[in-house]
């Protein structure tokens, strides 16, 4: 009987954070309808050390697509409905620079999460984020420098960029939830861990903007939710 | 008497319960105070017909200006005593009026009393919510600068190549470097990195003529522009072999670092024979 009752205390302890979080899922596919504009060629020649690390070109990253007109890089986050969340993530999302690019070419994040920036290049690079709603600073990062720890307090899709390297271009998505994903190379995404109730589902592209969706969660169920988003000719 | 009095009174308290509310907005330097209703006036004669009536940079002749005159709104500002990303001082803006820019069409306004220039920051505070919701950080400490030797100036030219200045500003220091050619501002305004070798006796930088205005532009970064903030990757000895360099590009400029190094033979002295503009750095990485 007490064996029992302990079982049944050690299973609720355990089960309760699930609850907590919900065990709802929305989960889809981005695709883009139309034909995208070619991505230029990058030439990294005034570059050495980056332009040996690439053997194929490496072009720009500003529509990236995969097989069955996938989209990648699409910032896909619940942007209404979702519990408050007072407290960043303890833990740090890194930005990486290497070969002259930015890895990854789209960073999401929490409001005052903070934010690692590491050069792994043999060369200097400046970090200068064009905020308008956070702050715009500019950071230089010579090559062996430990990583540069900031954060943006405010939700914003903050563009990157190196100025010495022109090249290089990224974005800073700055949420206000945790519940968001990015949309691999077969543009799939899934948002787990969500408590039964109704959402707005946000979907980002850098250069196609926004769409919104609503779902209702009721309970453990999966949720289909696709985005397709109208490709730029030019 | 009694009547004029209060008719007085009265016109006081309303003057408050008029200009406090809607221009909460001052600014302070020293024991002046700076009030936005008085720097409103002055802005309409004096500053509209560039940086425009709302303060956004597009004022009439704004079309004909290169670089761009300031925009207000954004609140990023080139000379700072603060860090990147931080909003300037009182005391940064009233100098950066007095001082006006060089290279630019922003004259520096010397002609307005102290009291005109304070009552300016004011109002131009006032183009931003910024200004309500945040505090400049505190300034950048500038250490007191050790003497100018070649050792210093030597110092100097190494780390000019291990933090690649010349990226943008070029070997000699004449803004022509590989990068140079592509900056643009925050705007998308194409910009050139600074000249160093221009001018002439009266080469001047942006921020102000002092050694301390010329280190505190590294280690704040110039806002708004390509140039960053080396704060976190150059030590302060570090950093004023590197202004003592930078002064010795200034080649037609009478300077006490002109003077070291003409008397060291004219010539940087160099560890080894490089070609550091074509040089692949790799490898180097750990060395000096």
């Amino acid at each position: 009987m007490r064996t029992k009752q302990l079982f049944l205390v050690v299973f609720a302890i355990m089960v309760s954070p699930a609850l907590l979080l919900g065990a709802g899922t929305v989960s889809g596919k981005v695709t883009y309808t139309g034909t995208p504009a070619k991505q230029k060629t990058i030439d990294m020649s005034k570059e050495p050390s980056c332009a040996k690390q690439h053997t194929t070109p490496i072009t720009t990253e500003t529509v990236v697509t995969g097989a069955n007109n996938a989209l990648e890089n699409v910032v896909v986050y619940i942007s209404a409905g979702a519990p408050d969340e007072p407290n960043a993530p303890a833990q740090a999302v890194t930005f990486t620079q290497k070969g002259c690019q930015y890895i990854p070419h789209v960073l999401a994040m929490h409001t005052g999460q903070e934010l690692k920036v590491v050069n792994d290049d043999q060369t200097s690079h400046n970090i200068h984020p064009l905020a308008k709603i956070n702050r715009e600073w500019n950071k230089s990062q010579p090559p062996g420098t430990p990583p540069l720890s900031e954060k943006f307090d405010k939700e914003e899709f903050v563009p990157v960029k190196c100025n010495v390297h022109p090249w290089m271009h990224g974005y800073f998505a700055v949420l206000k939830t945790t519940h968001y994903a990015i949309s691999s190379d077969n543009g799939g995404f899934t948002l787990p861990n969500l408590p039964a109730g109704k959402y707005t589902i946000t979907a980002w592209q850098e250069d196609y903007g926004t769409q919104t969706q609503d779902v209702t969660i009721s309970g453990n169920e999966t949720k289909t939710v696709d985005f397709t988003f109208k490709a730029k000719p030019y | 008497m009694i009547a004029v009095s209060k008719c007085l009174l009265l016109s006081f308290g309303l003057a408050i319960s008029v200009t406090v509310p809607s221009f909460a907005q001052q600014a302070h330097v020293g024991n002046l105070t700076g009030h936005a209703a008085v720097g409103k006036k002055l802005y309409r004669r004096f500053c509209v017909g560039c940086h425009g009536p709302l303060g956004d940079g597009n004022g009439e002749n704004a079309q004909w200006i290169d670089p761009k005159p300031r925009d207000f709104t954004a609140a990023t500002f080139k000379c700072r005593s603060t860090p990147t990303g931080s909003l300037p001082t009182d005391q940064d803006l009233y100098n950066s009026i007095g001082r006006g820019f060089t290279n630019s069409n922003m004259p520096h306004w010397d002609a307005l009393t102290d009291q005109n220039r304070i009552d300016l920051v004011a109002f131009i505070k006032s183009f931003s919510p910024r200004w309500t919701t945040e505090k400049p950080s505190d300034p950048i400490t500038v250490p007191p600068e050790p003497a100018i030797t070649i050792e210093s100036i030597t110092h100097g030219a190494e780390l000019f190549q291990k933090m690649e200045c010349w990226k943008c500003h070029g070997q000699q220091g004449r803004g022509d470097g590989p990068s140079a050619s592509t900056l643009t501002d925050s705007k998308d305004n194409p910009i050139r990195p600074y000249n160093f070798a221009a001018g002439a006796d009266d080469s001047r930088f942006k921020c102000g003529v002092t050694n301390q205005d010329v280190y505190k532009i590294f280690i704040t970064g110039v806002d708004g522009t390509p140039m960053p903030s080396f704060a976190d990757v150059i030590q302060p000895n570090d950093a004023w072999d590197l202004v003592h360099f930078l002064r010795t590009l200034q080649t037609n400029r009478h300077s006490k670092e002109n003077d070291v190094l003409k008397a060291a033979g004219g010539k940087i002295p160099t560890k080894a024979p490089d070609a550091p503009a074509n040089s692949d750095n790799k490898g180097s990485g750990g060395g000096n």
